[in-house]
C-alpha cells in the first residue's frame, strides 16, 4: 500500500534524476499529459535509459502510458516494461482497455524473460469507468485505482469545485471497490500547489471517505499528504494500549475486555492492527517497535 | 542538410545536434566541461558503438547532464535523423 504517488514528467530529467529524493511512496512517471506530442520520442528513450540506471531505488516506480486510443501506447510498453517498474498507469481505462493492455503485459513479459509480473493502476476518469470501478477492480493485476478528477469533471460536463461535492460519488465508490479487493484507493491530484491548506482539507475529505493515498503534482504536496494518509502518533499510541491490552485479556481467557471505559472486541483490535501496520510501513515507529 | 537535434539547454539537460559526416567528430560544450569533459566523450563514443555507428558528427551542449540523459538525447537525436532520411 502507499500514501502517495508523485508525477513526474517523462521527458524532465532534472526531475527524473532526484525521483529517489523526494520522498514519495511511489513515483508515476509520465508518458501522457505532461508529454507534448512532439517529445514523446524522447520522453521514451530517455525513461528508458532513466530505468537502465536505477538500481532498487527506495519507492515503487509506475509508468503512466498513452492511451489505448493513440499510436504512442505500444512504443510506451515495449520501451518501459522492465523488472524496474512495478505497474503501468492506464490513463481512460475501461475495462476492455485492461483486458487489452493485460494480453500486451503478457506477451513482452513473456518475449522478454522478465522475473517480475508488472501491476496496473486504471485511472477512472470517464463516467463509463466509474459505474465499471467494481470491475475493474476484480481484474488480474489491479494494483489500485486512480481517480482522475479533471477528466472526469469534463465527461460529466461538471465544473472541479474546491468543495469536492461533484466526486464524492465517485471517490466513495472507488474506496468501497479497492477496499474489498485490498488494493489502494488513489485520490485525484489536488492541481493548486501553493494552497497547502486547500490541500489539507481535499487529502482529509478523500481520507474520510475511504481513499488510502493521494496523487501528487509536485513535490511540495507530499509532506501534507503524507501527514494526513499516515496513523497520527495519537492513533498509533492509541493501537499500542489496545494491543497490550488484548494480550493481556487473551492472556487471562477473556474475549472481550474495556479499555478507558470502553468495549473492546475483535474490530476494534483488528483496526489497532491495521493501524500498527501502516505505522511500521511507514516507518514511523521508534526503533525499538519497527 | 539532414539534422536530429534532441534535449533541451535546461539544467541537467543536455542539447544533442547530429549530422552525418564521412568520419567521425564530436564536439562538446558543457558546463562542467573542466571536469567532465572525457566522461561526456566517453558516453557519447560507447552510444555510437553501441549504435553501430561509426561516422557522424555529434554536437553537443550539456547542461549538466547525466551519463543516460546524454545517452538518450544521443539516441533521439540519431533517430530523427534517421526518420528524416526516410
Amino acid at each position: 500500500m502507499v500514501r502517495s504517488m508523485l508525477f513526474i514528467p517523462g521527458n524532465n530529467p532534472a526531475m527524473l534524476q532526484n525521483a529517489d529524493v523526494f520522498g514519495a511512496d511511489a513515483v508515476i512517471i509520465d508518458l501522457e499529459d505532461a508529454v507534448s506530442i512532439q517529445e514523446k520520442d524522447a520522453a521514451r528513450i530517455l525513461v528508458k535509459a532513466y530505468l537502465e540506471s536505477i538500481d532498487h531505488p527506495p519507492m515503487k516506480i509506475y509508468i503512466r502510458i498513452n492511451g489505448l486510443d493513440t499510436t504512442d501506447y505500444e512504443k510506451d510498453l515495449q520501451s518501459v516494461v522492465t523488472d524496474q517498474i512495478d505497474g503501468i498507469v492506464l490513463p481512460k481505462a475501461k475495462v476492455c482497455d485492461v483486458e487489452r493492455l493485460l494480453t500486451l503485459l503478457y506477451k513482452i513479459e513473456s518475449e522478454t524473460h522478465m522475473q517480475k509480473i508488472i501491476g496496473i493502476i486504471p485511472i477512472v476518469e470517464s463516467a463509463k469507468s466509474v459505474l465499471e470501478i467494481e470491475k475493474l477492480a476484480a481484474l488480474s493485476r489491479i494494483q489500485g485505482m486512480l481517480l482522475g478528477a479533471e477528466d472526469l469533471s469534463a465527461d460529466m460536463e461538471l465544473m472541479r469545485t474546491i468543495t469536492g461535492t461533484e466526486i464524492e460519488y465517485p471517490r466513495a465508490r472507488m474506496a468501497f471497490a479497492c477496499k474489498a479487493y485490498k488494493i489502494d484507493a488513489i485520490d485525484t491530484p489536488f492541481t493548486d500547489t501553493s494552497d497547502n491548506l486547500g490541500l489539507i482539507a481535499d487529502c482529509q475529505k478523500a481520507q474520510n471517505l475511504g481513499l488510502n493515498a493521494k496523487a501528487a503534482i509536485h513535490p511540495n504536496q507530499l509532506e501534507t499528504i503524507h501527514d494526513v494518509f499516515s496513523p497520527s502518533l495519537q492513533r498509533i499510541e492509541w493501537a499500542k494500549r489496545v494491543l497490550k491490552a488484548a494480550k493481556k485479556a487473551d492472556d487471562q481467557g477473556l474475549g472481550v475486555f474495556s479499555l478507558d471505559g470502553k468495549m473492546i472486541d475483535k474490530p476494534i483490535i483488528e483496526r489497532a492492527t491495521k493501524i500498527m501496520e501502516s505505522a511500521k510501513r511507514y516507518r514511523l515507529l521508534p526503533v525499538e517497535n519497527a | 542538410m539532414l539534422t536530429g537535434i534532441a534535449g533541451t539547454l535546461e539544467s541537467n539537460d543536455a542539447m544533442i545536434t547530429v549530422t552525418p559526416a564521412d568520419k567521425l567528430t564530436i564536439e562538446v560544450k558543457s558546463v562542467v566541461d573542466a571536469f567532465y569533459h572525457d566522461q561526456i566523450v566517453k558516453v557519447i563514443k560507447d552510444t555510437l558503438f553501441d549504435s553501430k555507428i561509426a561516422n557522424i558528427s555529434v554536437m553537443c551542449q550539456d547542461k549538466g547532464a547525466l551519463d543516460y540523459t546524454i545517452r538518450a538525447r544521443l539516441l533521439t537525436a540519431i533517430s530523427r535523423m534517421e526518420e528524416q532520411n526516410g
